[in-house]
């Protein structure tokens, strides 16, 4: 049998905030959860199943939170599991709700990822749960370093990133970052964290959730709302040290997007595919993952970046929400990307919305650049490519 | 009943046994049923098809443990893999959905976990809600003593029921060469012992136990080409009830109930039931809502009052109901799994013989 058509049908964000200490995490996920059955034209009796995910369990200290959630998000007498991939975990979630879906033995499936990153401390669980750890910046710094020896890209392309972000967050109401007066001398200016990582170079510490309401081609068509197709999904993992790895280009990134395309019939992702939400933590991820996703080639990541085509009204835009560079609920991070890649192809981004977009892109990476998810999301189920 | 679009089997299976402390890493433990489960099926490992694992990062004391256990299954070339917060009986749920999509043949599932090194009790109340339960430390052990109590004061069970049925476990975990614990035991000397947690005795809560468990499914076509003896996952269903425990009827367990229903328990004979009895009282409940009688032979690998490695210990489960199948003491059973203090959440899956 052929996996059955699923689509985005309900889409809901929280406010993403430094703190929200107006909710539980319970309030925090129902919050979410809520908007996407509104936005699905669907009450909890509508659901089969439910799939979350989120960062470690440490961030907040609660552990296998499904277990206390479950009420709060209407699971009571449903199956409800709880997915962890690391970095990656809030495209993981999307894709294993997608699966359930996919399976035939499933209609309705609703899931949600969050952080309650103010409820613990992030840099001490990303450092394995020691004191004094690097964190993520401090890891990925030295293979940021190294790109940017292997590619000759000028300076200035962190900082590009970094005020093009923050500026696309202006048109998001859920972006956590505001901040209309950023400038590439500011981000320069800022202090250093991680040479060559500036402050504003580095995704906040955010709360907040985010969730979709995903159904097959029946429950699409008696919905009503405008469906977000998913047409491919793909993840790849690979060690995170080993003699020889390639931590600037990873394989397991290179392979993930290979299957992404090939599912989908992409032959030309640059062209072929209209917009993007890549999981950028630090500025200088995204040239590094248009290269490594295969939207560019080697060494040229950085000068779409520079023309500008990356911008909101360029030729291949690139976070269009503002991106993990203006909201960064770790967990959810990943679902956030997928989820406006569907509004994209929905056309319910609003503000930040890509003209005439008809495919989209959602990925999340994590672990030591180790964990890869992606999925692609077209307004037809078989878009003409 | 929920119909399948795809027959799936489980085609090779391993467990370590339960360990009282074993002294070496997670992966360590992992790889050689991994390796164990590869060679039984003659395939190479880089072609399973998906891998998914379930295993628990508190259990470990560390954020991103899991991460470590890829080194048991080897991810280079990079893998397609998953993994799941909960027991392996969780990866084998998405593993096995996984495959009903069609476009993949098979599935590498493992779940593995080391109680030995942490204190269960404090780590596992933080299973409970962070504002009104785990501050005062509402471990599963306390949860337990609660259901317990509550079956008593309902008249639905006795001490003396209690003792019984660690007395059978012990008895049947004789044969069963994974077992922590085994032997003879009397009831009237089980009630002479003192309460670790009213009415609890000790050995009515498990064991502390480290362990892991593997095993491969495939689609119909591909688990004959692998195996002589396919054991089919029939069913597969799980289901929650309420956090918090005042709002459950703690002697009952709905879940169980609804997923019995889903994966058409009654649709057959249950030859042997293999189940997440935690603590004894837990069998007395889940013998009730799963509707078991005389006909059923419940535990005959002694279950987890004789060897409990979290995160492994219902994938276990499923491993024992098709070791059983395959030795022919039955044709068809039920595995159930449990995640959660109080049996909060619970997981059936049916299996049957290639008869």
């Amino acid at each position: 049998m052929a996996p059955r058509p699923c689509a985005v049908l309900g889409i809901g964000q929280t406010k993403y905030k430094r703190r929200r200490d107006d909710v539980t995490l319970d309030g925090l996920v129902r919050e979410a959860a809520l908007r996407a059955l509104e936005d699905a034209g669907a009450t909890f009796d509508d659901i089969d199943a439910i799939v979350i995910g989120k960062a470690p369990d440490a961030l907040e200290g609660v552990m296998m939170p499904l277990l206390s959630l479950c009420d709060a998000l209407g699971a009571i007498g449903k199956p409800i599991h709880r997915v962890h991939t690391a970095g990656s975990v809030g495209a993981s979630t999307a894709i294993s709700a997608v699966n359930l879906v996919e399976s035939g033995m499933y209609d309705t499936v609703l899931t949600v990822a969050y952080e309650k990153q103010s409820e613990g401390n992030a840099t001490w669980a990303l450092s394995g749960g020691k004191s004094g750890g690097q964190g993520a910046g401090g890891t990925f710094a030295p293979w940021i370093r190294n790109y940017i020896a292997r590619s000759k890209a000028p300076e200035h392309i962190g900082w590009m990133v970094a005020v093009k972000d923050r500026l696309n967050a202006l048109k998001n109401e859920y972006a956590h970052l505001h901040l209309p007066d950023i400038s590439v001398e500011k981000v320069r200016e800022s202090p250093m964290l991680w040479d060559p990582l500036h402050f504003l170079e580095s995704c906040p510490s955010s709360d907040g959730a985010a969730a979709m309401v995903l159904g097959n081609d029946d429950i699409a068509k008696k919905s009503g709302r405008p469906p977000a197709w998913v047409i491919s999904h793909a993840k790849r993992t690979e060690f995170g040290q080993f003699p020889g790895r390639d931590t600037v280009r990873p394989q397991a990134g290179v392979e993930c997007s290979e299957a992404l395309y090939r599912k989908a019939g992409i032959t030309n992702p640059r062209e072929q595919i209209d917009c993007a939400e890549l999981y950028v933590p630090f500025s200088w991820y995204e040239p590094m993952w248009l290269e490594g996703h295969l939207i560019a080639e080697e060494g040229e990541g950085w000068k779409m970046t520079d023309a500008g085509d990356t911008e909101l009204g360029g030729s291949f835009p690139v976070n269009m929400s503002g991106g993990v560079l203006s909201s960064n609920p770790i967990g959810a991070s990943g679902m956030i990307r997928c989820l406006e890649a569907a509004n994209q192809v929905r056309g319910t981004a609003g503000e930040y919305q890509v003209p005439g977009a008809k495919i989209s892109i959602g990925h999340a990476y994590g672990g030591a650049a180790q964990y890869y998810a992606m999925w692609m999301v077209s307004s037809e189920l078989n878009p003409e490519l | 009943m929920v119909s399948l679009a795809e027959d799936v089997a489980i085609v090779a299976f391993e467990q370590t046994p339960s360990h009282a402390h074993f002294n070496d890493s997670e992966p360590a433990m992992i790889m050689p049923c991994v390796n164990s489960v590869i060679e039984q099926v003659g395939m190479d490992r880089h072609d399973i098809d998906f891998t998914i694992a379930g295993s628990c990062d508190y259990l470990s004391g560390m954020p991103f443990a899991f991460v470590m256990n890829i080194d048991a299954v080897g991810a280079w070339p990079p893998v397609y893999e998953s993994h799941v917060e909960m027991d392996g009986a969780w990866a084998l749920f998405e593993g096995f959905v996984r495959l009903q999509s069609g476009d993949i043949d098979t599935v590498l599932v493992s779940g593995s976990g080391k109680c030995s090194p942490g204190s269960y009790r404090e780590g596992f109340s933080l299973q409970t809600d962070p504002y009104v339960h785990a501050p005062i430390g509402l471990d599963p052990r306390t949860q337990a003593g609660f259901q317990a109590q509550a079956l008593i004061a309902a008249g639905k069970a006795t001490e003396r029921d209690f003792a019984e049925v660690v007395a059978r476990s012990h008895a049947n975990a004789k044969n069963n060469p994974y077992a922590q614990l085994s032997g003879d035991l009397f009831v009237d000397d089980l009630l002479a012992e003192p309460y670790v947690q009213q009415p609890l005795r000790r050995l009515d809560c498990p064991p502390t136990s480290d362990g892991a468990a593997a095993m491969i499914i495939a689609r119909a076509d591909r688990a004959r080409e692998l195996c002589d003896n396919p054991v089919w996952i029939r069913a597969i269903d799980h289901r929650i009830d309420s956090h918090h425990p005042t709002l459950r009827d703690l002697t009952d367990s709905p879940s169980v109930r609804i997923a019995a229903e889903r994966v058409g328990l009654y649709d057959g004979p249950v030859d042997i039931a293999e189940l997440t009895v935690t603590y004894s009282p837990e069998e007395i409940i889940l013998r009730d809502a799963l509707g078991l009688n005389g006909q059923t032979s419940v535990n005959p690998s002694g279950g987890p009052l004789t060897g409990s490695p979290f995160m492994a210990v219902g994938l276990t489960r499923v491993i024992e109901l098709a070791r059983a199948i395959r030795n022919g003491d039955g044709g068809r059973g039920v595995a159930h799994a449990s995640s959660g203090p109080a049996l909060q959440q619970n997981l059936l899956c049916v299996l049957e013989g290639d008869g």
